[in-house]
């Protein structure tokens, strides 16, 4: 079984009754010709370097070689632990900290893994991990949660893009949150299809988001828009799990992005020429850190 | 199917801060590096689209000279990359172009030492995935799934059966195949993903049938 889109992977786990988790660990073994335990063991391992950056950017200084990013994750976890009201909880706010974490620990040359790209490298640790205290999930549980991540990456990096270059904010950190989603839903216990609803309804709300870094620089805005993808996907999965489906099917939202992306100017697509970037204080900013070499 | 698999998507592990910036370019400068066959004396390197416009802040040259320097995308050595090139005595120019190309994350990389030249044109795909879409002039498409044979032989009949028949002999599955040339009776380029590892013992051999000039596996 080669699945092409989320509906097909969806109507074959639900036939044989398997998780998306099942499907993606079986098409991995037949199409690369590998043993499951290792490609599990490999993904374990990426399980480990993710929780690492997690570690690294809770509990040290972090800070970037442009000063732009580093610092928020430590502050964010601090005010969850102490403050004395929280507007919206600790699971949500934990999951915010951890993707600002990873992100952090990206922006300064740091280990991390591609989820799936680095640029939106924080959203799946942070939910995972944080799904995970709250699921009191298994090892195993949490080392599925990426395939399904990848099973739903897969379709949309061979259906769409991934790439801000190619298709704006919204296929890097739209995609990693429609991602992840999808991934906590299964954690939590949910079907396939609730999967798929969790991808819609996660990636709809990332729809136009354009990728302008400040600077060219993966830190603003890209670290907080790690810590609001991780938000977003921590909600669209309780949404599909309370059984809220998307009007638009999964792959029309998907092919929607692709769409949005292509008619998105050049200026809006990590090239650095416009939105934030090209703020006032954006563009000081390029010349602070850049000086006189700077492309522009 | 441009991805085939999950640790495309789940992956690379990888030094920040950009998977298309920094990993893809690493990717690419490391495929060059293989393909030329050791460390080059001069390289230049021609960036186009969001390459040549941020590649500063992506470390996109860093990544590009560490991959050069055969690092991996998670070698800790890869944001010390320009220093260590220029200590082994690489000497790396960049140049950003205005020209449009097909793809955004196009790089464009000459290396040389002495008489022994070899031009490449990347793209970064997204997610850390490359994929080499020109050699020394010949158009190819090489995704980085699969191992790849490269043989450069002299467009004559019998060449592609040649090698073909090595494979058969020592039972290497061929994935796909392609075969290149700039005009007829010239230069030809074959590649081939083969689903096996083309040892070096296997190279050699094909190294010596009639009109063959170079062989090299990209894996």
């Amino acid at each position: 079984m080669l699945f092409r889109s989320v509906a097909e992977l969806v109507e074959y786990a639900e036939s044989e009754q398997l998780k998306i988790s099942d499907v993606m660990m079986q098409q991995e073994s037949d199409v690369m010709n590998r043993p499951i335990e290792e490609i599990y063991r490999e993904m374990e391992e990426n399980l480990r370097v993710m929780e690492l950056a997690i570690e690294r950017g809770t509990t040290e200084d972090l800070k970037s070689k442009s000063g732009l990013s580093g610092g928020d994750a430590k502050k964010i976890m601090m005010y969850r632990e102490n403050a004395p009201v929280l507007l919206t909880g600790t699971t949500v706010l934990e999951a915010v900290a951890s993707a600002t974490a990873v992100s952090e620990v990206n922006a300064a040359m740091g280990i991390v893994v591609a989820t799936p790209t680095a640029g939106a490298c924080g959203i799946l640790p942070g939910t995972i991990s944080t799904a995970s205290k709250k699921l009191n999930s298994s090892r195993e549980d949490m080392v599925r949660a990426l395939f399904v991540a990848g099973a739903i990456g897969f379709c949309i990096a061979n259906n769409a893009c991934i790439s801000g270059a190619a298709g704006g904010c919204q296929a890097e950190v739209g995609s990693a949150t429609a991602m992840a989603a999808a991934a906590v839903v299964e954690m939590a216990g949910g079907t396939p299809s609730q999967s798929a609803q969790a991808v819609a309804i996660a990636l709809k709300n990332m729809l136009g988001l354009v990728c302008d870094p400040v600077a060219g620089l993966v830190e603003a805005p890209c670290v907080k828009r790690n810590a609001m993808g991780a938000a977003i996907a921590m909600v669209a999965a309780d949404l599909a799990l309370a059984g809220v489906e998307s009007v638009i099917p999964t792959d029309e939202v998907i092919d929607a992005m692709y769409k949005i992306g292509r008619d998105m100017p050049v200026s809006l697509r990590e090239t650095a020429l416009g939105g934030l970037a090209a703020t006032p204080t954006g563009r000081s900013l390029e010349r602070q850190i850049f000086g006189n070499e700077s492309s522009e | 199917m441009k991805y085939r698999t999950v640790f495309d998507i789940i992956g690379p592990v990888m030094i920040g801060p950009s998977s298309s910036h920094t990993a893809g370019a690493a990717r690419i400068g490391r495929a060059a590096r293989t393909m030329f066959g050791k460390m080059p004396k001069r390289v230049s390197i021609i960036l186009y689209g969001s390459f040549a416009k941020t590649y500063r802040g992506h470390g996109t040259d860093i990544a590009l000279v560490g991959g050069l320097l055969d690092f991996d995308t998670f070698d800790t050595r890869m944001a010390e990359s320009l220093d260590i090139a220029s200590e082994e005595g690489m000497n790396v120019e960049f140049i950003e172009s205005d020209e449009l190309t097909d793809h955004p994350n196009t790089a464009r990389l000459i290396l040389e030492d002495g008489d022994h030249r070899l031009e490449v044109v990347g793209i970064s795909i997204g997610g850390g995935k490359m994929e080499i879409t020109e050699l020394n002039g010949f158009q190819l498409s090489l995704s980085g799934n699969a191992p790849v044979l490269l043989v450069y032989h002299h467009d004559q009949h019998g060449a592609v059966a040649a090698v073909a028949t090595i494979l058969a002999k020592h039972e290497i599955n061929i994935g796909y195949m392609q075969v290149s040339r700039k005009e007829k009776g010239s230069q030809a380029l074959m590649s081939i993903e083969t689903d096996q590892v083309v040892d070096e013992s296997l190279q050699e051999e094909i190294r010596k049938q009639h009109g063959m000039l170079s062989v090299t596996v990209l894996s």
